[in-house]
């Protein structure tokens, strides 16, 4: 089971003043159960890439296989792609419109067909797993904090029982504590449903975090596809597209630069610490009340 | 003296009903002091629902108190005849870049707010030519604002408020919606008119590495100030402001960490540069003892 992307080129308003080539010739698979980052600067094609996923997009030439299927034959079923393939998109919590947030839930999986009970059910599921305590369930969702607000929209793409899940930026404009919350969610979701999960992340931190596997893209191209370390090894290709390594990862170089013996290749706050030790350790001066 | 003075401030919104009844009143800011002296960069920081957004709205009046006093540029908020004195001298910027550029062309969007106050026409575009200039956008003076990054489009902004020769200006999450270098370009451009041109800035911000330059910090929390200090006074207190749902930069951080687990750091690290420097000097020490002990 997996998605596969075969040299997919995407061209915004063609043979126009306006013609832009959004997506090069991309070609990806992305496998059962991976948590990926997708990273790149503004305008480098990483939503056209996303709305492609679920066919909201149609590419204007190449080929996406999800599980094994063409999702441009004519029999295929592309509204059921939508609930396959869920998409949170940027500041989600706009489009909550209902009456309570029970119902604004239930709206997707009523509109699926499903009987008001299955319905119901699903929405408290979907709930549950976006973590938003019980309290709030029959309050009107504007009256909720950004970040509950959030969980409400995540929620509602939840109830459509995707197998993958994407997120556009879902910490924008969130307090720290609200960021780690929604992406410790996500991380549960990757976890306990075996969800695969595509998280779009202007922050380089969150990625290493979080993620196995990164792709880069610059100007409609994936610019690189691996695992966070392997990544942020390359940081100064990085900066040339606008983008950065973990402010973790500068440190280990700057200190290894300077005669303290650290890996490299630390991405995460973690990861330093332990290196960091490590290498006072074997200078032989540490822990401090040893000998 | 104080350019913003704000003693026991409080703001009080009604909570309605369908039907435009009274249902509650909620308390979005509780009884706030401020200090703050021209030429300070000041950030503020808080959880959402904090108050600061409610806060920064006092600061030109767009609301006004229900409770308390609050004296911005040596005026009291409270007298209508200082309300446009007020709004002139005190300039904002919202979050959503798009929601705050209405012209079709940078330079008139940038002339706009000069314009309304009857500036005469040469005076308009020297003001345009040298607010333009201060964020760096001058260049971009005959585009059109749409096909510009939400960086570019936050710097117009502000010089759109610049235009209007303001001795202060009021930041409410400006980089929110901008990718990291869109970040950079607009706190780099609020720094260097704050540094060069005096202009007092209050920085409201959800990012805390953005806030390790200010002069001083204000962290909020339902509807109070709270904390007051020093970056490295702030960013000193890891535990007590993960009580406010805040955290500190990454290197403060990692500098906390480090220390709680037995490295002999000194307090108030902020910066990549300063860990790397003690961690350094630390390591050269011990090399040096390892030495001698060998011999």
């Amino acid at each position: 089971m997996s998605m596969i992307l075969d040299k997919v080129n995407y061209i915004y308003s063609p043979q126009t003043a306006y013609e832009k080539h959004a997506l090069k010739n991309i070609s990806l698979k992305i496998e059962d159960g991976e948590f990926i980052g997708l990273i790149g600067h503004t305008g480098s094609g990483k939503s056209t890439l996303i709305q492609h996923l679920n066919g909201l997009l149609q590419a204007t030439s190449g080929g996406i296989y999800y599980n094994g299927r063409d999702i441009y034959e004519e029999d295929y079923n592309r509204k059921e792609l939508r609930g396959k393939v869920g998409l949170v998109f940027q500041y989600p919590e706009h489009q909550l419109f209902e009456s309570t947030v029970f119902a604004d839930v239930c709206f997707g999986p009523k509109n699926l067909g499903l009987s008001r009970k299955d319905a119901e059910l699903r929405a408290f599921s979907a709930l549950r797993s976006a973590g938003l305590s019980e309290e709030y369930w029959y309050q009107p969702p504007f009256q909720l904090s950004g970040g509950q607000k959030r969980r409400v929209a995540i929620a509602g793409v939840l109830a459509m029982k995707p197998e993958m899940l994407i997120l556009d930026e879902p910490t924008a404009g969130l307090d720290p504590k609200g960021r780690d919350e929604i992406l410790g969610q996500v991380k549960a979701m990757h976890q306990e449903l075996g969800m695969t999960i595509l998280l779009v992340s202007h922050s380089m931190e969150d990625v290493a975090n979080y993620v196995g596997r990164i792709l880069v893209m610059d100007q409609g191209s994936i610019l690189m596809d691996g695992a966070p370390k392997e990544i942020f090894k390359r940081y100064r290709e990085l900066e040339a597209v606008g983008l950065a390594a973990p402010q973790a990862t500068y440190l280990m170089h700057g200190l290894k630069e300077k005669g303290v013996p650290v890996d490299t290749g630390a991405t995460t706050l973690e990861e330093a610490k332990e290196s960091i030790l490590q290498a006072f350790i074997e200078a032989g001066k540490f822990p401090p009340h040893t000998s | 003296m104080n350019f913003i003075e704000a003693r026991k401030l409080v703001h009080e919104y009604f909570r309605r009903d369908e039907e435009g009844n009274v249902e509650g009143i909620t308390t979005a800011l509780d009884g706030v002091d401020l200090d703050i002296e021209p030429g300070e960069f000041v950030a503020v920081l808080g959880h959402n629902g904090s108050g600061k957004s409610t806060l920064a709205k006092h600061l030109n009046v767009l609301l006004r108190a229900s409770g308390g006093t609050l004296w911005v540029g040596g005026k009291d908020t409270l007298d209508e005849n200082y309300l446009w004195d007020i709004r002139q001298e005190t300039g904002m910027v919202f979050q959503n870049p798009d929601n705050q550029i209405i012209a079709s062309v940078v330079e008139e969007d940038v002339a706009f707010g000069p314009e309304n106050i009857g500036v005469p026409t040469d005076e308009i575009w020297k003001r345009v030519e040298r607010s333009l200039s201060s964020v760096g956008m001058l260049k971009y003076r005959e585009h059109s604002p749409n096909k510009l990054s939400g960086g570019q489009k936050q710097r117009v902004a502000i010089a759109g408020v610049m235009a209007m020769e303001p001795k202060c200006i009021v930041l409410d999450e400006p980089t929110a919606m901008l990718d990291p270098s869109g970040r950079k370009e607009v706190l780099e451009a609020v720094e260097a008119l704050n540094r060069e041109k005096g202009v007092t800035a209050i920085w409201i911000t959800h990012y805390m590495e953005e806030a390790i330059h200010a002069d001083k910090i204000y962290v909020m929390d339902h509807g109070r100030a709270v904390m007051k200090g020093t970056p490295r006074e702030i960013f000193s207190q890891v535990e007590k402001l993960e009580s406010y749902r805040l955290e500190v930069p990454q290197m403060a951080l990692l500098a906390y960490r480090l220390k709680k687990a037995g490295l002999d750091i000194p307090a108030g690290i902020l910066t990549k540069q300063e860990l790397e420097e003690a961690l350094c000097r630390l390591y050269g020490e011990i090399g040096e003892k390892h030495v001698d002990d060998i011999r």
